[in-house]
């Protein structure tokens, strides 16, 4: 059993006094592919916010190996940059796709950031496209510089919210290809936010299903849509609206 | 071109050149702190720089004469760094700070314009709160370039402040707005013309150079 990355503990996120979240006890493991399932307005982007440490917790921890985040302790850059997220929105800076791939390697000042951009274009399929600015790009592309962007930084735990929702089968298909290699032979950790409980069934080896902001169940896959122990999970996985 | 016409233009450009760099050094971080941060009296911050927009450039004249002049409050002072009335100094003093206001605020809506999950993303990939804000400000660089335009023609075609200040001295603190109002009074309508015409021709290509440091052309 590998130890996990993230260990949450009493966690509240809200805002102008209303929560939106709370997640007493969730672990997510080193190097697994972990899903997050539920309807709209659930928390599952909020807490992957939390997760990238770009909001702070109202109340609770987030463990991050052994560095806390909470409402009084920010978590060091150094830490911060072993994670990142990719969007539903791409979210493209106006420049070029290499200067989009490369912008986070500059960041961190590294070496060989050149090579890294160029190889991670080529993983995407879009190496061709490198010069072209990346307004111009239709929405399948522009998701896959996004996924290059990410994947150019080596980070520890991707984080997925909605990384293919709009998108066509071709492109689903190559955006899911990616992230499963790098969750197999790079052991990155993956947490993807979705709607698509099929893509969640491909990609991911736990799920969690979240409602009103809480966790409903959290399990491993075939549990999950096999023998669900919540009758909500049950009604989920067959199509039933839950809210 | 008289060598008259030539000293006038290149001091009205030395003038509003180093008034504008002083603004735009002031105003685009002030902007883009006012744009990015939330802070108890940012409204108050907001509505004052919104007030200096607008703030007529005569008065603000009034004001740098009061404090430069001899009877004023800085002058026992005598700090180095102030310049003396009726000097190009204290023309560019006046021209930066009708410049600020606007600099500071066409810079803070661009970055405003800027959209959130920009900034989410930025923090997301590893960006500092420093890195992030100035690739939000490269984002919104089209804006800023705007606020330098706008600072540049509030003040290259303002009389009044720098008539107040620099006293529109032949050889030394003449420019080309002080000129055309001295040529009008004299009756000397077509040199006061064509002073007006360079005037717009300055401006314009101030102008298209700017957006050519920008790397776009008119026509996006």
């Amino acid at each position: 059993m590998s130890s996990p990355v993230y260990r949450i503990r009493n966690l509240v996120k809200a805002y102008n006094g209303r929560r939106v979240l709370q997640v007493d006890h969730l672990d997510v493991q080193r190097g697994e592919a972990f899903a997050i399932v539920g309807p709209s307005g659930a928390g599952k982007s909020t807490l992957l916010r939390l997760l990238n440490f770009l909001e702070p917790p109202t109340e609770g921890q987030i463990f991050f190996d052994e560095t806390e985040f909470s409402a009084v302790r920010e978590v060091p850059v150094e830490n911060r940059r072993r994670v990142t997220t990719v969007f539903q929105r791409p979210m493209l800076l106006n420049r070029s796709v290499w200067g989009n791939v490369h912008y986070g390697l500059g960041l961190r000042g590294q070496r060989n950031a050149a090579d890294k951009t160029s190889a991670a274009l080529e993983v995407v399929g879009l190496a061709a496209l490198a010069s072209q600015p990346a307004r111009t790009l239709s929405g399948g592309e522009a998701q896959r510089v996004a996924l290059a962007r990410a994947i150019a930084l080596e980070p520890e735990v991707l984080l997925l919210d909605e990384p293919s929702a709009n998108l066509d089968p071709y492109n689903i298909g190559l955006i899911e290809a990616t992230v499963q290699a790098l969750n197999r032979e790079k052991q990155v950790t993956l947490v993807l936010v979705t709607h698509n409980i099929f893509q969640a069934r491909r990609l991911a080896q736990r799920l969690a299903l979240f409602l009103d902001g809480q966790v409903i169940e959290v399990t491993g896959v075939e549990e999950f849509f096999e023998n669900p122990s919540d009758p909500r999970t049950a009604a989920f996985v067959r199509g039933e609206l839950i809210y | 071109m008289s060598n008259d016409l030539l000293e006038i233009v290149l001091l009205s450009l030395r003038v509003s050149g180093f008034a504008l760099l002083i603004s735009a050094l002031a105003g685009i971080p002030v902007g883009a702190f006012l744009g990015l941060r939330r802070f108890p009296g940012r409204r108050l911050l907001v509505a004052t720089l919104y007030t200096g927009m607008g703030f007529p450039p005569v008065v603000i004249g009034l004001f740098v004469y009061l404090l430069l002049a001899r009877s004023g409050p800085l002058s026992s002072l005598n700090l180095p760094f102030l310049p003396a009335l009726f000097t190009p100094g204290a023309m560019i003093l006046a021209q930066s700070i009708i410049a600020f206001p606007l600099i500071a605020g066409f810079s803070m809506a661009a970055v405003m314009a800027v959209d959130p999950q920009v900034r989410l993303q930025v923090r997301s990939l590893g960006a500092t709160d420093r890195q992030a804000a100035l690739t939000i400000l490269s984002e919104a660089r089209l804006g800023v370039l705007v606020s330098l335009i706008a600072g540049f023609g509030g003040i290259i075609s303002e009389v009044g402040a720098v008539m107040l200040v620099g006293g529109n001295i032949e050889g030394r603190t003449r420019v080309l707005t002080t000129a055309i109002v001295l040529e009008t009074r004299k009756g000397n309508f077509e040199l006061a013309l064509a002073l007006g015409f360079v005037l717009l021709g300055l401006t314009f290509v101030a102008n298209l150079a700017m957006l050519r440091l920008q790397g776009k052309s008119i026509d996006e």
